[in-house]
């Protein structure tokens, strides 16, 4: 069977839905930020995808800009998480609502 | 002469800003001083635009700049300075000087010393720009300047009760006619397709009579509120509530004469349509002897001389009704001067008595208080008529000219209305004067006023005396923009017998007055004596009960309507809407609230339902946009569209 378009499209949209249900759902802080990973690499796959369907690299280019932010946020958000844990001694989002409106 | 005319325009301006800086602060001397020389600079400039015009010099008419001009409507501001305006310019800028010098007198030891010379001065400057303006929309400015003044100075002491309800009465009722004079000027514009007088009156000739009849009646209706004709005449007398030298300068002098100049600067309309002309003259007539009836029984010295004013109003309008327009113009001229003159008076004579109006409880004065006494009884000399003062031959002049043209009911009410003017002057200058003292006894020690109060009172008083003398000279002026009718009485004998006739009537009216009120056995009346229970007294003493009237069958249902209106309407109608739609929003806010958690997980929930709800709607609109002519053929054949 060729593997086509719609292939990685659907491959894309279940691991974006696992990705939002993961961010709906979890607690921890950490599993948090896989399941951002997982949106921001769902995405990732789908512009890949429709990159080489068109023969244009706009798609891909964009992909390795998202890698590379997706990185550095990450990078910010554990640097913040780590200093979380130290001042509260976990990272479990419920305890983190002291900007309650 | 330009400069002039702007120098003598913007003075009082410049004063009254002046002053308004100093406004909530203590008495500064200089924002008193400083408007009233201002004023003195404007008078100099008003007599140069004189005698530039009296020189044989050409009208100056200037356009400032241009206010409105949209499509076809074109209006500017333009001033002119005519043989009419320049009068009244002489007159205003005269008057309002000597008043603004009298009041860093009379309101020295005031708090709102420097607040009322912004008063004054910007009044000065509306009543300006009213009578300078080459517009009815000018005019109409000026109008309600002045009407704006005017309400803030009767109001000036607005800790009085009486005087917030005067002033607001004043207000409303020259609302009422305001309106009037607007749907004129309105009428005047539809008409004619411009608002600058000599365009306009040029525009009219050709005219319908009908059209022409409404805009006289409408114009006219403005000029019955401003000069306080009947009905609208009860806010004269109680604006006397504001300080003195307001009533002698707005109350007697200028404002209230706006009326008859509106009347005379549209001549050449009121030419058209001598019917409305006849009813301003009929009603003019009324007026006069209405108003003097009411002066005869009144306690209040101000009110009587408020009355007074009414009264010589009603001469003005009848001449100004009767065609006679120069005439009317001289009597206003005349009646400034003597008028605010006589008010001034009565303000050195309430400072001595510490406000009591009552003359019956003054009397004797003149021991005391010589100079006012003398300027007064001057002042009063010449509003009743007595020759050679100025009075003399400005309302002989009025009686002759409804003698002449034959209106001989007009001519009988204006004659006897002349000696009730001379009976009430000398009522009140016998009851403060002369007589009796009555005062010690209530505890007053009367003083006269300041002696430079004194003197910046005799311009007036010399002009008192003196405008007779000018008659030539301003009617060869004024002639020239207004109809140069001459009255002359048909033979030499009949003019002799009538002139004759009228002084004698006039002096015996005073010596009766005197004779009456100078004697031993005044009493300040208690409401026990045979007069004071008469029918006849009591109907004038509550002037004829219109004020009554007008409270009880306009003010009380109105308020009554206005307060079903409010309960009804406005709080279940439209205040309800209001805070319903407030309610609505604030409740939503109430119940949306539990969204903001603070809970990062929460939120993402609401963020993930948030983007899911925008997707969903983009997604129907695309489909809808894609399959929309299917859409519009089924919407179709259900008859929707």
């Amino acid at each position: 069977m060729e593997i086509g378009l719609n292939h990685y499209l659907v491959l894309s949209t279940i691991l974006f839905a696992i990705g939002l249900v993961g961010v709906m759902r979890r607690k921890n802080l950490l599993l948090l930020f896989f399941a951002t990973e997982i949106l921001l690499n769902s995405v990732n796959i789908a512009f890949a995808a429709i990159s080489h369907f068109y023969g244009d690299l706009t798609g891909q280019m964009f992909a390795f800009f998202v890698i590379a932010i997706a990185a550095s946020e990450v990078a910010v958000g554990l640097g913040l998480l780590i200093v979380w844990h130290k001042r509260h001694g976990n990272i479990d989002l419920d305890s983190l609502s002291t900007m309650r409106g | 002469m330009e400069k002039y005319l702007y120098i003598a325009l913007f003075a009082p301006l410049v004063g009254s800003m002046f002053a308004a800086l100093f406004g909530a602060k203590p008495k500064t001397l200089i924002a008193g001083l400083l408007p009233s020389i201002l004023l003195l600079v404007s008078l100099v400039a008003s007599s140069i635009l004189l005698l530039h015009i009296l020189g044989g010099g050409d009208v100056v008419h200037v356009e400032m700049m241009t206010w409105m001009a949209t499509g076809d409507l074109y209006i500017p501001f333009g001033f002119v300075v005519d043989q009419v305006s320049v009068t009244m310019m002489m007159v205003v800028t005269l008057v309002s000087t000597v008043v603004h010098f009298y009041a860093i007198g009379y309101m020295d030891h005031d708090k709102g010393f420097n607040r009322f010379f912004a008063w004054l001065s910007a009044f000065v400057f509306s009543m300006l720009i009213l009578v300078m303006s080459d517009n009815f929309a000018g005019l109409f400015i000026g109008w309600e300047g002045v009407g704006l003044c005017s309400w803030g100075l009767i109001g000036f002491w607005y800790h009085k009760e009486s005087a917030t309800w005067a002033a607001n009465e004043a207000f409303i009722m020259n609302r009422i006619a305001d309106l009037g004079m607007l749907i004129g000027i309105f009428l005047v514009y539809w008409n004619t397709g411009t608002l600058q007088y000599a365009e306009a009156f040029a525009a009219m000739q050709s005219l319908d009579i009908e059209i022409l009849t409404w805009m006289g009646i409408f114009l006219f209706i403005g000029a019955m509120g401003k000069s306080a004709q009947f009905p609208l005449h009860t806010w004269l007398a109680d604006a006397m509530e504001g300080p003195t030298p307001v009533s002698a300068l707005i109350h007697a002098a200028t404002m209230v004469t706006a009326g008859v100049y509106l009347v005379v600067r549209s001549n050449e309309l009121y030419a058209l349509i001598p019917n409305i002309g006849l009813f301003i003259a009929s009603l003019g007539a009324f007026v006069a002897i209405f108003a003097a009836s009411m002066a005869l029984v009144n306690r209040d010295i101000k009110r009587v001389i408020a009355y007074s004013t009414l009264s010589q109003l009603g001469y003005m309008f009848a001449a100004a009704g009767l065609g006679a327009y120069w005439v009317a113009l001289f009597h206003l001229m005349a009646h400034a001067f003597f008028k605010a003159l006589l008010f001034l008076g009565a303000g050195n004579v309430m400072h001595a008595m510490h406000d009591e109006l009552d003359p019956f409880k003054m009397g004797g004065l003149g021991k005391t208080m010589k100079g006012t006494m003398i300027l007064m009884t001057l002042a009063s000399v010449a509003l009743a008529g007595i020759f050679p003062l100025a009075g003399f031959f400005s309302k002989d002049l009025i009686l002759e000219v409804a003698f002449v043209d034959y209106h001989f009911i007009i001519y009988g009410v204006l004659l006897l209305t002349a000696g009730l003017t001379a009976f009430y002057s000398f009522r009140i200058i016998a009851l403060i004067f002369h007589g009796e003292d009555r005062h010690t006894a209530l505890g007053h020690h009367p003083h006269e006023a300041y002696s430079f109060m004194l003197w910046v009172m005799a311009p007036l008083a010399v002009l008192a005396v003196i405008a007779g003398a000018l008659k030539g000279t301003y009617f060869e002026m004024v002639t020239t923009v207004l109809p140069a009718t001459e009255y002359h009485v048909h033979s030499a004998a009949t003019y002799w017998i009538m002139t004759i006739g009228t002084q004698l009537f006039v002096l015996l009216a005073i010596y009766f007055a005197y004779k009456k009120y100078i004697s031993k056995d005044i009493k300040i009346p208690d409401g026990t004596s045979e007069m004071e229970n008469s029918i006849g007294y009591k109907i004038l003493k509550n002037q004829y009960y219109i004020p009554y009237f007008y409270e009880e069958f306009l003010v009380k249902p109105y308020r009554e309507l206005s307060k079903v209106l409010w309960k009804q309407v406005d709080m279940k109608v439209v205040d309800a809407t209001v805070d319903g739609i407030a309610g609505i929003i604030y409740t939503t806010g109430e119940k949306t609230r539990d969204m903001q958690s603070g809970n990062l997980s929460t939120m993402l929930k609401w963020m993930v339902a948030g983007t899911i709800a925008m997707l969903s709607l983009a997604v129907v609109f695309g489909l809808a946009v894609r399959h929309q002519d299917e859409i519009n053929t089924i919407l179709s054949s259900l008859g929707v569209m």
